[in-house]
């Protein structure tokens, strides 16, 4: 029988180390709503969204409450918009109605986010895939909602260039169309290499073509409840930090992954998978840099920190595996800067540079997140950035993303406030060298020779 | 049957046990088991108890401990025994 003991650790780990369930995410298809008329398109996503997920709020709020967890987001993700709306679209602004109407049933059902406002890419765009990328500038600044993200390559296929390049200016036009708001668009869009089709993580979820019609994705968190923990360990040998490190994730993915049960079962929807990741929060407490420095580094980003970033991405993924039979979606730790007060407080000591969180994201789950950068930054530049990030994913075999956000209007030393999740963020400086002759070239990136296993 | 673990932790005072078991009386919910300390002067009291007569909802059932512990200035949870099994046993 469970002991006094055990029930004040796993409390102790919710009140006090911020452990929750980041997010139930529903996995929605609209294949079955493609339609040639624009309006029974938006009428048929408006009624297949709201239908499925009318209890998604409700259901994710009675489980908190029974099991004493905080659920922190309720969210959707849907089929990437561009296969769905290629049919009845015929313009950008034809996609920003759908935009508008995903915006829409998300306020209805009262979710937070809905993310697949997405294109996959990887190899070559279609008219309907370009068009919807032309779009997201003016269906971010019009929606409150929405996120988008679009694949840009992988390791099958290499990395389309042509669509690199497109989104270099697409995050500037995005940054210029919401620069009322810090250009706070940026901050729901993101570029992927080797994007999984079942992330429940925003910005860059959507529903990917391999999946069942709806499925329930559980995105955990916990980065203080492994901080807390290594505090106990201190000056002890590797062995002794990664098992520690490996008995906490088992720890917090059996709470994602009995939450994903319970939704699964209450909503009468298939569970997908528990996406294992260690996500922080501007919470004092809650940050993924605290634990690289618990592990010994002064600040994130000092020397030694890529070799700690390995480790603490591996053991979560070897605690967690044992925790859940389904784990998927992006799964290690997530390095954003604004979202991170120990990242923010590293880059404002200098510790903490772009080029070194490139250098992390070689070993961690996602990419360059969250980073703020001036507002006269080049497109091609951005481009760069992209390209680089991919280059990375595609030949590790591994998901990257770029998440930066031109701020317009602002410059290195200033600061920026997303509020929220979302944080603040001092703004980086860029290399300031030019790469424009490289991205200005035509066609793709050839995939690299370990993709050719068949 | 439902096991739900209700905790109850702060500073101690006269009637803690006494108002949380009245609360169970009245709402139908069966003790199976009573672990309870003091440690300089701070109560901290587990128990396992079997909702499954009482006819209100668990979330129910947290939100009125809740309050009957905010009135005599203890926390109260009550929790599905579940997160603590699946967390704690393999």
């Amino acid at each position: 029988m469970i002991n006094m003991y055990e029930v004040n650790e796993t409390n102790k780990m919710i009140e006090q180390e911020n452990l929750d369930v980041r997010t139930i995410t529903l996995g929605i298809s609209l294949l079955d709503c493609i339609d040639a008329d624009l309006q029974e398109l938006n009428r048929k996503i408006y009624e297949k969204i709201t239908r499925l997920a009318s209890r998604l709020v409700e259901t994710g709020e009675d489980i908190s409450k029974e099991f004493g967890v905080p659920i922190v987001n309720k969210r959707i993700s849907i089929t990437p918009i561009a296969l769905v709306g290629g049919a009845a679209c015929k313009t950008p602004e034809d996609f920003v109605t759908l935009a508008k109407t995903l915006d829409r049933a998300a306020k209805e059902v009262g979710v937070n986010f809905i993310g697949g406002y997405s294109a996959t890419v990887c190899k070559g765009m279609t008219q309907a895939d370009e068009l919807l990328i032309r779009s997201i500038p003016q269906a971010l600044a019009s929606t409150e909602r929405v996120c988008s993200s679009v694949n840009l390559g992988s390791t099958k296929t290499g990395i389309n260039m042509d669509a690199v390049r497109l989104m270099g200016e697409i995050v500037l036009e995005t940054a210029e169309a919401t620069k009322e708001d810090d250009s706070l668009g940026c901050a729901k869009l993101v570029v992927f290499c080797n994007a999984p089709d079942d992330n429940p993580f925003m910005a860059g979820a959507f529903h990917g073509v391999t999946e069942a019609d709806a499925i329930i994705n559980v995105g955990v968190s916990g980065p203080g409840v492994v901080k807390t923990a290594l505090e106990q360990v201190r000056g002890e040998s590797f062995e002794v930090l990664c098992e520690t490190i490996k008995k906490t994730a088992f720890k917090v993915t059996r709470v994602g992954q009995l939450v994903a049960q319970e939704a699964s079962k209450r909503l009468g929807i298939p569970f997908g998978i528990v996406d294992l990741s260690l996500a922080p929060t501007p919470a004092i407490g809650d940050s993924v840099a605290d634990i690289l420095c618990e592990i010994g580094l002064e600040y994130a980003g000092a020397p030694g920190t890529t070799a700690a970033l390995a480790l603490l991405n591996d053991q979560v993924k070897k605690g967690g595996v044992m925790a859940s039979s389904y784990v998927g979606g992006l799964s290690g730790a997530f390095i954003p800067v604004s979202e991170d007060q120990g990242m923010i407080d590293a880059v404002v000591a200098n510790a903490l540079t772009i080029e070194k969180l490139e250098a992390m994201t070689c070993v961690c789950s996602v990419g360059l997140d969250m980073i703020a950068i001036p507002g006269d930054t080049k497109a091609s530049t951005i481009s760069g950035i992209i390209a680089d990030e991919c280059a990375i994913g595609m030949v590790n075999q591994k998901t990257t993303a770029v998440r930066i956000i031109p701020v317009i209007g602002k410059g290195v030393g200033e600061t920026v406030e997303f509020g929220g999740l979302l944080g603040y963020a001092p703004i980086m400086p860029v290399n300031p060298y030019s790469c424009e002759a490289f991205v200005s070239r035509k066609g793709r990136i050839p995939a690299p020779i370990h993709s050719f296993k068949n | 049957m439902k096991k739900t673990i209700i905790t109850v932790v702060g500073q101690d005072t006269v009637g803690i046990t006494a108002k949380v078991c009245t609360y169970l009386a009245e709402n139908n919910i069966n003790i199976l088991d009573i672990t309870q300390t003091i440690v300089d002067g701070y109560f901290n009291m587990m128990m396992i108890t079997d909702t499954s007569m009482c006819s209100k909802k668990i979330s129910v059932i947290s939100e009125e401990l809740d309050a009957v512990g905010t009135e005599i200035g203890v926390v109260i949870h009550a929790q599905l025994e579940d997160i603590f099994t699946k967390m704690h046993r393999i």
